[in-house]
């Protein structure tokens, strides 16, 4: 009797995420709805923003391009960085202490809160950005792609590096009686090794780039456009919504809670294909 | 050899390399403590953050900003509490779902979408947050609304470390029970959760950690407050929406040091001590 | 005395004082003196954890992938210092065959047998690699099995294919001498007498140091063997003489089956 309570009960428990999970899609598609209804497909498709009453037109291609111009920056930088330090800690200092060391300090860059990020970026990152002549103001595409290459760095660096520690020894000494050097393991054993798991590492912090806001919003410049280059100003899905949230309402919200969806979706897919290819490498 | 030099080249640029990652760390931490502490008193602890009026007569003045963050603190606090008490309780009871049923069919599920649900970017669940708090229950911005926020940030952390740490259990410690002729929910609420206990502990300190810092699904729902406030209808303020409060008025834009170092000191206290908790049960 | 350990004239390894300890001053090898005959199988046998390993990997310096090992003495390959010669040098002219069988699993069994050159980033024509990979696996009599699959992962080979196809590895680039490290342990009978007989047509063209706790592999195929016991390099003879008269009571016990 009183295991069937409790099977019940954890049972309905479990259903509570189901049911979270079931109320988000449907509140944010209700939300989303009138945007959709008045600009169909168009609204992903179209660059327009203009609140102004009566002219009102909404579309969102700017915030997603935004999005994925600076994930893909952030991914560029953060790749050749996340993975020496996973060779740092998983291959090369393997088990000293100054690979705890660094280990741990990679952890605490996941610990700091994105509003601090994105006041370093903005006191400490964007004057480096003026200086260097790349942009006026020192806002933009670039600035927001480096911050983000730098939140992302520990969830790539501690996924790789349990990958590369993971790569049998036997195979790195058959490589090594040939006389190979530690360089040449790394490119002939390792890395063919362990290639799957440190490519969904890197998918994982793209999928956490895509969502990153505070740091986002603080440093590219915040304008409705298409980037054209990587020094212009923009938008990023999560930073429109975090900048117009306060002062929409009607259509405008509908729109924002619209582009909440399509994040929502891009970030779940590039999740579910993360785990996906986590479950195939264990 | 040129091979050998090579591979001395490759070396030295992963050293390289590392310590540029881990350089920005270090240069946050010391930009922080150096324009911070000065500011970090009794008062910062005692008063409520300071209006801009107060804030520009000080400066024009060349005195020290007055005020504290009291507000934002106790906002943090009081909305980490409930989204605790909501998280906590329903998490651990679905990790134990996850952790009874292993690998049936709707387990699974459930598994799949606490994944996908902890991917699942801050700003959009302060948006779900908005909806389901600010426009149906407390028609407004409220200390409610930045909690469920939090709360359903949390619960996929909680799920799965619960999950986690009671797979490391040895099944025989279970069996013992059943074998002692002790009751299901028994054995969970006196075997397994006492087992694990650290474990869980840490698993829920680290999600703290993680949810305290959070500033845009805040705005979206606590919105901000001048006083401090216990009361979950009204809007409350946070340190972090604080800080952001602070970035944006010239006038008290010195204070997002203090504020900032304090939120980041909290964060990394959190961390570590999870940490060494869970180190100390490992023992 | 003398008659403990044979003296092997004009050795292609010459082993001189060798001691080795993984933490300071604890010796898993202890003052190591031997001769290896050029063209011959010689065996190392001893109980577990005797030091067998730990002498083989020094002799190719495999040793130097642990942070903390300390060796003592010196070996000489062809008199040359092996110590004073780069550990890429050596670990060429020193072939290593391995406990279970390792080939790299992303690489194709054509790849894995001239790994040794891509590793060392020796380019090589298409038809002379054909050619070295065509030799090796005719060495190791794999040829035939293989030579229409050349482009599979090795991983799919069963395990004594898999291990002939790392002796293939090994030979390729025609060390001087081949070190084995129990390479039939993880084999069953058949797979076992294979190797074995390879091993033994081996021998006309390479030195072979074979690690073994296996006492009658030793007595089947080597023509020297060593017997190892807590570090220490007790008894080095002909094979026969030693398996039929030895002379220290340590090697007399391990061969009858009183510890082993
Ligand atoms: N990597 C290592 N670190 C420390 N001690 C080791 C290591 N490898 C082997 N040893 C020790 O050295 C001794 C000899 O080991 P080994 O050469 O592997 O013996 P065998 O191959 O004869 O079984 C043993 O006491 C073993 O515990
Ligand atoms: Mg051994």
């Amino acid at each position: 009797m009183s295991e069937k309570i409790t099977k019940i009960i954890l049972f309905i428990a479990s259903f509570i995420i189901v049911i979270i999970s079931a109320g988000m899609v449907l509140s944010l598609m209700s939300g989303a709805a009138p945007a959709f209804k008045e600009f169909g497909f168009k609204f992903i498709i179209s660059t327009e923003w203009n609140p102004t009453e009566g002219k009102e037109q909404y579309g969102a291609l700017q915030f997603i391009a935004g999005t994925i111009i600076t994930s893909i920056i952030a991914i560029i930088i953060c790749l050749p960085l996340a993975f020496s330090t996973s060779l740092f800690i998983g291959e090369y200092f393997r088990g000293t202490k100054l690979a705890k060391i660094i280990g741990t300090m990679v952890d605490m860059l996941a610990g700091i809160p994105s509003i601090v990020y994105g006041l370093w970026g903005f006191y400490v990152l964007r004057p480096l950005i003026v200086d260097l002549g790349f942009n006026a103001q020192g806002f933009g595409i670039i600035t927001a792609g480096i911050i983000l290459a730098i939140m992302i760095i520990p969830y790539a660096t501690s996924i790789s590096t349990e990958i590369i520690k993971m790569v049998s020894n036997e195979l790195k000494e058959a490589a090594y009686s040939l006389g190979a050097t530690q360089k040449d393991v790394i490119m002939a054993v390792v890395i063919p090794e362990a290639r799957s798991g440190i490519f969904t590492s890197y998918i994982l912090a793209f999928g956490r780039a895509i969502g990153e806001t505070m740091a986002v919003t603080m440093l590219i410049g915040n304008t409705n456009i298409i980037p054209k280059s990587i020094f212009d100003t923009g938008n990023t899905m999560a930073s429109v919504i975090a900048n117009q949230f306060g002062e929409a309402d009607g259509l405008k919200l509908s729109s924002l809670i619209a582009i909440g969806l399509i994040l929502f979706v891009i970030t779940g897919l590039i999740n579910g294909l993360g785990k996906i290819m986590i479950k195939q490498f264990n | 050899m040129e091979r050998v030099i090579k591979d001395k080249i490759f070396k030295g640029f992963v050293i390289l390399f590392a310590f540029i990652t881990i350089s920005p760390i270090i240069m946050i931490i010391y930009k922080l403590v150096i324009k911070g502490y000065r500011q970090i008193n009794i008062n910062f602890f005692m008063q409520n953050a300071p209006d801009t009026y107060e804030a520009m007569i000080a400066l024009n003045a060349g005195k020290i900003i007055p005020g504290g963050i009291l507000n934002g603190i106790t906002g943090t606090l009081f909305m980490v509490i409930i989204a605790s008490t909501i998280a906590i309780p329903i998490g651990l009871l679905i990790g134990v779902f996850l952790y009874e049923n292993k690998n049936k069919f709707y387990a699974n599920i459930v598994r799949d979408i606490t994944d996908i649900l902890q991917g699942v970017p801050s700003i959009v669940l302060g948006l779900i947050a908005y909806f389901w708090v600010v426009k149906s229950i407390t028609n407004g911005f409220s200390a409610l609304a930045g909690s469920v926020a939090l709360a359903i940030m949390m619960m996929p952390l909680i799920i799965r470390s619960t999950e986690e740490t009671l797979k490391m259990i040895p099944e025989t410690i279970k069996e013992a029970g059943f074998a002692l002729g002790v009751p299901y929910h028994k054995i969970i609420l006196r075997i397994l959760i006492p087992t694990s206990f650290s474990g869980l502990l840490t698993g829920s300190l680290l999600a703290i950690s993680r949810i305290i810092g959070e500033t845009a699904p805040l705005m979206l729902t606590a919105l901000g407050s001048s006083i401090v406030n216990l009361n979950i209808e009204k809007p409350t303020s946070a340190v972090p929406l604080l800080i952001w409060e602070f970035y944006n008025d010239p006038n008290m834009v010195d204070l997002v040091w203090s504020s900032s170092l304090f939120l980041m000191g909290f964060v990394l206290f959190l961390n570590i001590l999870s940490k060494s908790l869970n180190g100390e049960c490992r023992m | 005395m003398k008659d403990l350990i044979i003296k092997i004239e004009n050795p292609v390894l010459d082993i001189k004082n060798l001691s080795i300890s993984y933490n300071k001053g604890k010796y898993a090898v202890t003052n190591v003196n031997a001769g290896v005959k050029k063209n011959s199988v010689t065996a190392i046998m001893g109980p577990s954890g005797c030091g067998k390993s730990t002498l083989l990997r020094a002799i190719n310096r495999m040793h130097e992938l642990y942070p903390n090992i300390e060796v003592k003495g010196k070996i000489f390959l062809n008199n040359n210092d092996i110590f004073l010669m780069s550990s890429i040098e050596i670990r060429r002219k020193i072939g290593m065959v391995f406990q279970r069988p390792n080939p790299f699993p992303t690489m194709s069994i054509y790849d894995n047998v001239i790994a040794g050159y891509k590793l060392n980033g020796i380019r090589l024509k298409k038809n002379k690699k054909d050619e070295i990979v065509e030799k090796s696996l005719k060495d190791v009599v794999l040829w035939n099995e293989v030579k229409n699959s050349l482009k599979k992962k090795g991983t799919f080979l069963s395990g004594g294919q898999q291990q002939r196809l790392c002796i293939a590895r090994a030979l390729a680039f025609k060390p001087d001498v081949i070190l084995l490290d129990e390479p039939t342990s993880a084999l069953d009978p058949i797979a076992t007498k294979k190797v074995e007989q390879l091993l033994i047509k081996l021998k006309e063209n390479y030195t072979i140091l074979l690690v073994t706790h296996n006492m009658s592999q030793a007595a089947r195929m080597s023509d020297y063997s060593m017997f190892m016991y807590l570090g220490e390099l007790v008894e080095y003879g002909k094979t026969k003489k030693l398996f039929i008269n030895p002379v220290d009571k340590r090697t007399e016990e391990y061969l009858t089956g009183k510890f082993s």
